[in-house]
Formats: structure tokens, sequence, C-alpha cells
């Protein structure tokens, strides 16, 4: 009972940081050819005419082909969540035919014998486009005579949803706030690029993809593209990060498939940073306005919420589903007796947003714990103290919120108050008021967020009520092979996050067999066929407790076993450190022995299938609910708006802890992501639908010399609702950390006159406002 | 991205070097470290015929004590330079600027030489140049002759070399006693270039500023020498006074004027007007610190 809780080092790290893992740019197969995709210009554009033959008389150049070469088979990418009954899914072509819709968007392409000559030929396709309007604002998308993105309308849907009578609790409030944020547009960034490779034999086929979803993408690819799922094999190799970019079905993905059936060979696409930064989906990209309704003691009646989702040109795999995972979390921990939230799906020209880390939960918090703030000011409360007044108070779990969701544990109280004990709140106030009273030209900021989550997506028919289109279970096999040792099958498809070590220390306890005994596979339809694989902060929280669960079955099994040989009722044997004992006698089987008996199937019981295996599909009742407090401290140089984060302390209670060194990993790059949004990165298109952001140079990502020292903890307060109490911990510092920085530079700022800084809080940004509220020139 | 086709030559001598480049014709290249080079190659923003690779060229890396002036060769890597004793005690404002460049990984790659004929005035080392009067030498077929760094930054990413031209090396001034130094970068993350930057060389005795010498780093076309700021610093007293006397200060006075016939560009970093606020006010730490020294 040992291994759980331990801070294993992972068993993946050597290969990896050794290189000698596979990248599926990696695969080398014989006669491999080598994609290269031209893309379009310009944001929104008929398509007059492309000839791609000139393309094909160039060196190395074994095909090119246009959209229309591919028009009666490429079908339509998928969106699998269809939200309302008003939803519009337009017609989203892998290469376009007719028409572009944002820059990136691919027009032709050339499959040649090595990359370069593939990448040289493109330059040779004449391609003719009658530009159109771009459609880059939301609101103005909205009116009536904004240019369309689809004959249909820019309108995607609209979606509602509503718990008591909220008019009631604004109607003669003592105080309301009205705010409106921004959510900037953001580029995932994964370490590794995309990269697909297909081939086929004639009628079965493997793809190989640097992706999140084998299983999900197995399904879907069969239905786009009318190749038999049985003829289909989809294997993630290693996979280098994904945040949510790569829980998706790719254009990329679509056309190796098709280009390796038409070209009967192998072919292979990898994408470069910048093609990535203009077609990996993006996330993010909301306007939120938020109301709060209030008591002068600060105690909330209520909040009312409206969002635009910029959706981008198409609707993908979960797209529109994106600000409804947030539609839920606008109350955060906090009580009330009146919630409204409406969202309107918007068509831009613009590359199609979808998951990305937390998914419409940082957008809900981030909106939630800024505005909470300025309710503080306006009450005159310390931030802290407001929050005091309306969370949920641990012995009112399990509580079920305005949002409908019950909370099954939590205990904001004690996350609180290490928060504060490890950040030193009070002296850190008490050098705010010294700097504001000295007019210190660097001000220090405070800024708290107390964040919760739902994850461990998700309760099958959750999903089914909100119209997704698949479930959310997990699948895990356990085998006991004749040795001994364990081969474990995870349906939850990793790509960073430590599974294989993870997974093996709970084995290692369930069955009592060491560490080093188990091997876990994952990530090959062929060997892992039932998953739905890794997002949503679910892995741990769905498919580690299907793994528990297996292991359970595998257990029951060895003990029929055990007492059989032991000539002793099963009831009567006790399990511990892998072995099986009679009670009282000492008599006893360790499960490795029983392994070996089951493979030699000399003596067993009457019925008993010679093997000690167990599947397990583990569907949750209920959401998980990570929560935590963050505390942030912040130096603004008001001189020329740069800021410095002085400290930042993150208590996260995310149940029990499987391995603190992977919770630790997750918690600080977590935080750097948040981080990011808050002070560093956006995607910035220029008026005519230009992606400017195209380089590193230009979409800054920090890195640690551009973050401090973490200071983290935990409480731990069990999930009650899956029996390793476990809650995940994937999202939880990107959802926290950026309200508690942009709360902190506000609060630098407050005694200036300002009450709000749009995202990414740059220098620039911060130095324009503060020239604003001075009412001088900037 | 993948760059377009383009010929490759590795000379082992600096002669043989000059030759190849002038074989090579108008639209070959020299090619350094990479570290500039290779992301406009990759982004097929520049599209060379040749590239001359000078990085063999063992000739090129010398850092030597030239009497009055310290040489640094073009092929000295900025981490070569940055922990040159030499360099640290003669001319410390040159290791200053070059520890603020990029990251480890790139000040390992990047040479010296090749930061300067990038002729990039977000380039730190440029305006240290200028602000130093350093003398540029460069070498071709037909030999070798000496640029003022006055004249070498011509435009926006175009150096006073010749297209069969390979810079050889740079000849840093020394200041000499008395002289203290400070380079203050702007910038948002660690690897990402300077806003704005202020390279400051600054001489006190007797509590003012005796002379002062002043590069600023992307706020034109080119490196600017703030020489307004220069003359107004002359004489200024260090420590300004007290509020109770009217709190003069006369240093940051005369930065008020740091900004002064500059043609910042706009980006996704800034608009100019905010450069030349930042212009403004790093001057002022910067001379305030360099002054400090
Ligand atoms: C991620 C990143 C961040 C960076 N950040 C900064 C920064 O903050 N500040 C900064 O100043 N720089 C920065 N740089 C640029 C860096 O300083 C480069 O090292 C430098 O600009 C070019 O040096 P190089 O030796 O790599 O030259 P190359 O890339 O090889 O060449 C650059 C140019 O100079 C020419 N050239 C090179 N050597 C010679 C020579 N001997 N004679 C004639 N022409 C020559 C080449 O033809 C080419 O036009 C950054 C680079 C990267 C990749």
């Amino acid at each position: 009972m040992t291994e759980v809780g331990s801070a294993r080092r992972r068993k993946e790290d050597a290969r990896l940081i050794t290189g000698r893992t596979q990248w599926t740019d990696n695969i080398q197969l014989p006669g491999m050819l080598y994609v290269a995709y031209l893309r379009s210009p310009m944001a929104h554009a008929r398509i007059v005419r492309v000839d791609t033959g000139p393309a094909r008389r160039e060196p190395g150049v074994v095909a090119a082909f246009s959209g229309r070469d591919f028009a009666q088979e490429q079908g339509s990418l998928p969106c699998a969540w269809p939200v309302s009954e008003d939803v519009v899914i337009p017609d989203h072509p892998p290469m376009a035919v007719h028409e572009v819709r944002y820059v990136g968007e691919a027009v032709a392409c050339v499959v040649a014998t090595d990359r370069y000559k593939a990448a040289d030929a493109l330059a040779a396709i004449e391609i003719e486009y009658e530009e159109l309007p771009a459609v880059l604002d939301m609101a103005e998308a909205l009116t009536d005579t904004a240019p369309k993105v689809h004959e249909a309308g820019n309108r995607a849907f609209t979606w509602r949803f509503g718990n008591g009578d909220i008019d009631a609790a604004f109607r003669d409030a003592p105080v309301v706030v009205d705010r409106t944020y921004v959510q900037q547009r953001l580029i995932p960034s994964a370490m590794e690029p995309r990269a697909v490779v297909a081939a086929t034999d004639g009628d079965a086929f493997t793809l190989y993809s640097a992706t999140q979803i084998p299983h999900i993408l197995r399904v879907m690819l069969a239905l786009t593209t009318g190749i038999p799922e049985h003829r289909l094999r989809v294997i993630a190799p290693d996979v280098g990060g994904g945040f949510g970019s790569k829980l998706q079905v790719t254009a990329e993905e679509v056309l190796a498939l098709l280009l390796a059936r038409r070209l009967g060979r192998p072919v292979k696409w990898t994408e470069s940073r910048s093609e990535g930064n203009m077609t990996v989906h993006h996330g993010r990209d909301q306007l939120q306005r938020i109301s709060v309704a209030a008591e002068r003691d600060g105690r909330l009646r209520g909040i009312k919420v409206d969002l635009l989702a910029d959706m981008g040109a198409y609707l993908m795999l979960v797209t529109p589903g994106i600000p409804l995972l947030g539609a839920f979390m606008y109350n955060g921990i906090y009580k009330m007796d009146a919630y409204d939230f409406g969202c309107t799906g918007v068509f831009t020209t613009k590359m199609p947003t979808d998951a990305y880390r937390g998914a419409g939960r940082p957008e809900a918090t981030y909106a939630l714990e800024r505005v909470m703030d300025e309710l503080a000011a306006e009450v005159g409360l310390d931030p802290l103290e407001l929050r005091r007044r309306n969370w949920i108070r641990h012995e009112e779990f399990p509580y079920t919120t305005i949002a409908n969701l019950t909370y099954d544990s939590g205990n904001y109280e004690a996350a609180t108050e290490r928060a504060t004990t490890l950040f030193g709140y009070d002296k850190l106030r008490a050098e705010q008021a010294d700097r504001r009273e000295r007019r210190d030209p660097v001000q220090l900021g405070i800024g708290v967020s107390t964040y919760t989550e739902m994850c461990g997506l998700a309760p099958s028919r959750v999903l089914g009520s909100l119209s997704y289109g698949a479930g959310g279970w997990e699948h895990a096999s356990v085998r006991m092979l004749p040795t001994g040792k364990v081969e474990v099958v995870t349906g939850s498809s990793p790509h960073g996050q430590g599974h294989v070590t993870a997974w093996s220390q709970i084995v290692a306890d369930a069955l009592g067999v060491p560490f080093e005994d188990v091997s876990v596979m994952h990530g090959d339809t062929a060997v892992s066929p039932r998953g739905m694989d890794t997002y949503g902060s679910r892995s741990l929280a769905v498919g580690g407790v299907a793994v528990l669960q297996a292991c359970d079955k595998v257990k029951e099994k060895a003990r029929q076993v055990a007492a059989h040989l032991l000539e002793a009722s099963p009831e009567d044997l006790e399990f511990a450190e892998g072995s099986f004992r009679v009670r009282g006698t000492g008599a006893g089987r360790s499960i490795q022995e029983i392994a070996l008996a089951v493979f030699a199937a000399h003596d067993l019981p009457d019925g008993f299938e010679p093997a000690l295996d167990a599947d397990a599909t583990f569907d949750p009742e209920n959401f998980s609910y990570p929560h935590g407090t963050h505390l942030c401290a912040i130096e603004v140089d008001t001189e020329t708006g740069q800021s410095r984060i002085r400290s930042y302390v993150a208590v996260d209670d995310v149940g029990k802890v499987v391995n603190p060194l992977i919770v630790e990993g997750q918690v600080h790059g977590g935080l750097a992501q948040g981080i990011a949004q808050a002070l560093f990165e956006e995607a910035v298109y220029d008026a005519d639908g230009n992606l400017l952001t195209t380089t590193m140079a230009d979409y800054l990502m920090p890195t640690a010399a551009d973050l401090p020292d973490f200071v983290t903890d935990r409480t731990e307060t069990p999930a009650t609702s899956n029996p390793l109490g476990v809650k995940g911990v994937g999202e939880a510092g990107t959802i926290a950390s950026t309200p508690a920085v942009v709360n902190a530079i506000v609060d630098a700022l407050r005694p200036h006159g300002v009450h709000d800084v749009r995202m990414p809080c740059t220098p620039e940004r911060i130095w324009r406002t503060l020239a604003g509220v001075r009412g001088g020139a900037a | 991205m993948i760059p377009a086709a383009f010929d490759y030559v590795r000379p082992e001598s600096l002669a043989e070097a000059c030759e190849a480049l002038a074989d090579a014709g108008e639209d070959a290249k020299v090619l350094a470290g990479g570290q500039s080079l290779l992301p406009l190659l990759r982004l097929r923003l520049s599209f060379p015929s040749t590239l001359v690779d000078v990085g063999r060229l063992t000739e090129l890396h010398d850092i030597r004590d030239g009497g009055d002036h310290v040489f640094i060769g073009a092929g000295a890597t900025h981490y070569d330079v940055v922990r040159s004793p030499l360099v640290n005690a003669a001319c410390p404002l040159v290791a200053l600027a070059a520890a603020t460049v990029a990251d480890p990984a790139v000040r390992h790659r990047g040479t010296f030489g090749g930061a300067l004929a990038h002729a990039d005035p977000a380039g730190d080392l440029p305006a240290v140049a200028v602000a130093l009067d350093c003398v540029f030498t460069a070498r071709s077929a037909n030999g070798e002759r000496e640029i003022p760094a006055a004249e070498f930054f011509v435009d926006y990413l175009e150096p006073a070399l010749a297209p069969d031209e390979i810079l050889t090396g740079i000849r840093v001034p020394k200041l000499g006693p008395g002289w203290g130094y400070h380079y203050e970068k702007f910038h948002r993350t660690a690897q990402s270039w300077a806003i704005v930057g202020v390279a400051a060389a600054v001489r006190r005795s007797n509590g003012v500023v005796e002379e002062a010498r002043i590069g600023l780093t992307n706020m034109g076309p080119t490196p600017l020498r703030a020489r307004g700021v220069e003359d107004a610093l002359r004489g200024a007293g260090i420590h300004p006074a007290a509020p109770d006397d009217g709190g003069a200060d006369p240093i940051r006075d005369a930065c008020g004027e740091a900004a002064a016939g500059s043609s910042p560009p706009s980006d996704l970093h800034a608009q100019p007007d905010y450069r030349r606020h930042l212009a403004r006010a790093l001057t002022h730490r910067a001379v305030r610190a360099a002054a400090r020294a």
C-alpha cells in the first residue's frame, strides 16, 4: 500500500529525454512520400481557378491535387457536438473546393519524394482567388449588414441556461457590478508539432498521428472517409504534448488517408511551427459580459453571463461545446440565489477555435474571479474576506450549486488558510500599503483566485443531455502473465502526462506486485481496442479508476484460485502484500504463484477459465471538483508598465495524490500556461484577417526564465465520487492562475483609478491604461 | 519551414572564403552562426544562391588586445565575448550587452560579427558599437578596409558591406579609466529582442557627468546615437536636489530628449509613442546605473 502517494520518477522519461523514442515524424516506411499543403493567403475568397499541373512537372513530384480532386470523397470534417437545436454546422471540406474562409486553409497539395521537393513545388501551383470581405469582429459579424462567412449567416448557435429567479436577484440589488472581459485568442503550442503518416496495403489502413485521441479519431475517420472501422488502425506513438490541440480530427489526417489510398503509397506530413500557428485550432476568444448582484455586505444574490464565442470559420470536433463547458462554472465555489447564462457562437474568417487546456473553465473562472475582486473593491472588503462570505463551507458538502452540479467534497477554508500562510498575506498587504503611501513608482499588487473546476469528463448521461456525440467512460484491461508480471492496457492515450508511471503505481498497490513488474500499453487501436482518450483532466479520475476496477476483478479471480489451492473458502482469505493467506493459519499463495497455476491450468476450480485477466469500463457518476487558492504578488513599474511576478503560491486540492512528482509537474506547467495568457500570449489577426503571430518571435511564450519560483502545496480532500478519491490535476494550474495574475496587476494599479487591464497585460497596455486614467496623452 | 535550395561551401581559410564569395556572385551570403540567417531561409524571406560558411575559420575567432583597443574577431561567439576577461576589463559594455542576447543556446552559436553584419536595429550589439565608435574591418578578394561604426549601419538589415566582403572583426576602443557602463534592455520575455535598449557609458567626477556616450537599440531602422542627450548630460549633477530644494534632476532632464530624431518602428510589441517614452525612461535609468558604477 505504498506505491500510491509516492514520488516515483516517471518510467517514460529515460526514453524520452535520451531521444530513444518514436515520434510520428520519425516513422519511415518503404516508398514513403511527403505531403506539403498550399494554404490560402486570404481570409475570405472564392477560388476561381486552381491548376496543379505545373507543380506536377517539378522535380521529385509524384502528384498534386486541389480540393476539387477530392470533392467527391473527402467528406466534411466532423463536429461531434451539435449543442443546440439551432446550431449551424457548415460543410467543412478538408481541402477547400469553392471558398476559403481563413488564412491558412488548405487549398491544394503536392506529394513528392522528399519534403524539400514537396515544399519547393508548391510555388508552381497556379491559383486565382476572388477576394471576399473578411469578417473579424464578433459583434459586427452579428449585425444585419455584415458580410457572411457562410450562407446561413454568422450566428452558429445560441444557448441558454439558468436557475433561480435572476430578475428578482437583480431587482433592487444594493450593489451591481457589470463588466466585460476579453478572452484573447491563444495558440496551443505543443512541443511536438502535428504530424501524420498514413499507409495502406490495399484495403486496410494504418494511420499514425500525433493525436490525443486515437480511439475517437478512428471512429470519426471511418465515418468521414468511409474506410470501414475494422480496416482502420490508428496509432498514437509517443506524443509530445497537445493541450487540447490534438483533440481534433484534422484535415491533414483525413487527407493522409485519402492520399495513401489514391497513390497506394505511404504518405507523411509534419507541420512547421509557423504553419501550425496558423492552422492548429486556436483556444479561448470570447467576449464575456458578467454582472453580479450583491448585498452591501458582499453576499452574492445572482450572476448573469452573456458570451460571444468566436468559433472561427468552421465548427470542428467540439468547437461549439467549449464555451458551454464553462456554463456550469461561472458560479465557482460560491452560493447564490440565481444564475443566468447565455452564449452566442459566432462565425468569423479566422482559424476555428476548439479545446485548449481548461476548455471553457478557465474563461469562466477568469470572469468570475475578476469580477469578485471588482465587487470586493465596490463594497470595500478584502478580496479574501468577500470570498469567505460567499463560499460553500466545508461542512455543507455535498452541495448542489446554482448551476445544478453537485460538488461532492471540498475544503476552501483549509486551502485558503494554507495559502495565506505560505504567501505571508498580511505582510505583503502591509508592504503594499507602504508603497502606496510613498507613491513608489513600483507598486505592489496582490491577486487572489479561489477556483474550482469540473473535471474527470464525464458521466455519459450528462454528456448525452448536452448533445455531445459520445460517452465519457474509460476502459482498461489488466492481465497477469504466467511469470507474474502484469500488462495493463489503457484506453486513455497519454501525450506526456505520465500515465505509464501512475497506472503502474495503482496496479502495484492493487495487486501487490512490484512497480517494475507492470507494463502499460496504450495509443494503438489494435492493442487498446476501446477508449475515450485523454483530455478534460479525465485520465486518472476515469481511466485510472477503470484500471483499479480491472485489478479488483483480477484479484477476485485470483482469490478463487487461491481458495481452491489452499482448500479454504474464498471469504477466509485475506490479501496483503501480494499474497492470499488463510486467516489464522498463515498458509498462503502469492499472486505470482497463482498466475503460473492459472497458466498451467492443471488444477483450477471447476469452470474456471484459465486466464488471470479482466476488463473494466468505468463511467463516472459525477464530475470531480478540484479546487484551490492561488495567490500572486506582482510588482508593476508604473513608469514603463513592466510587471514582474514576485511570488506565486498555489495550494491545490486535487483529492488523493497518486504521484506527487507528476502532480507537481502538472501544476507547474499549468501555472506557466495560465500566466502566459495573463501576461504574454495572444494570437493577433490584422484588419485583413492575416495572422500576425506566426512565429515564436511574435507569439511570446514564456520560458522558465520569465516565471517565478512557484510555491506549491496541497490540501487533500478525497473525492467521494470515485474509489481512488482522485479529482484530476491536468488543468487546475491553468484555470486558477490567469485571474490571480490579472487581479494582482489591477490591485497594484487600483489607487491610480484602474479597474481592468485587457489580457495579455503587456507593458505597453499597462502604460496606456495608466496614461488613459491619468487623462494625459499616452 | 523548409528553405529553398542553395549551394553550400565551407572554405578552410579566409583567403579561400573571399575567393568563394567573389566567385559565387551577388546572391551569395556569408553564413556564420546561422542564428539570424537560418530563420530567414526557413521562412523563405531570403533566397541566397550560395552560402559561404565561415564557421571553420579559426582566424576569425580571436579576441586580442590591440593597445588602445580590443579587437574582437567576427567569428567569436557571444559566449566567447561574455566570458572574455579582456573584454570585461577593457570594454565591459560589450560584454554587458552580449550577455542579454537571446538565450544560452543562441549565445553559444551566434557570433559577434554575425550580430553586427546582420544590422538588425533590434539587436543589442549595434547600439553598443555606435556608442563606442567601434571600427569594423572587412576583407574581400581585393583587400581589406575599415568602416567606422557611424557609417556601418546603412539601413534596416543593411550593413555597409559589399556582397563580396567578409567582416573580419571589430575594434572596440578602450575608453580608459573613470567610465561606468550599463546596458538597459527592455523586453517582454527573457528570450526576446529588445523593444528598446539603451547602451550607456558615463564618465563622472566630482558629482557631475563629464562625458557620456549613448546608443539606442530599436529606435529606428538603424541603431542611433543620442547625441543630444550626451551634450545635455555634460556637467549635469548626478544627485537630484532634495524635494525641498525644488527637486531638480538634471540627469532626468537631459534624458528627456532621448527620443529626439528617432523614428521607432511600430510592431506587435510596441507603438512608436510608447517606444519614445521608453527611450526617455530607460536612458535615464541606464545613465544613472552607469554613473553609479
Ligand atoms: C531565438 C533567438 C533570439 C535572439 N535574440 C536576440 C537578442 O535578444 N538580441 C540580439 O542582439 N540578437 C538576438 N538574436 C540574434 C543573434 O544575436 C544572432 O546570433 C546574430 O544576430 C547573428 O549571428 P550569427 O553568427 O548567427 O549570424 P548568421 O545568422 O550566420 O548571419 C547573420 C547575417 O550576417 C551575415 N554575416 C554573418 N557573419 C558575417 C561575416 N563575418 N561577414 C559578413 N557577413 C556576415 C550573414 O550573411 C547574414 O546576413 C536572436 C536569435 C535567435 C535565434
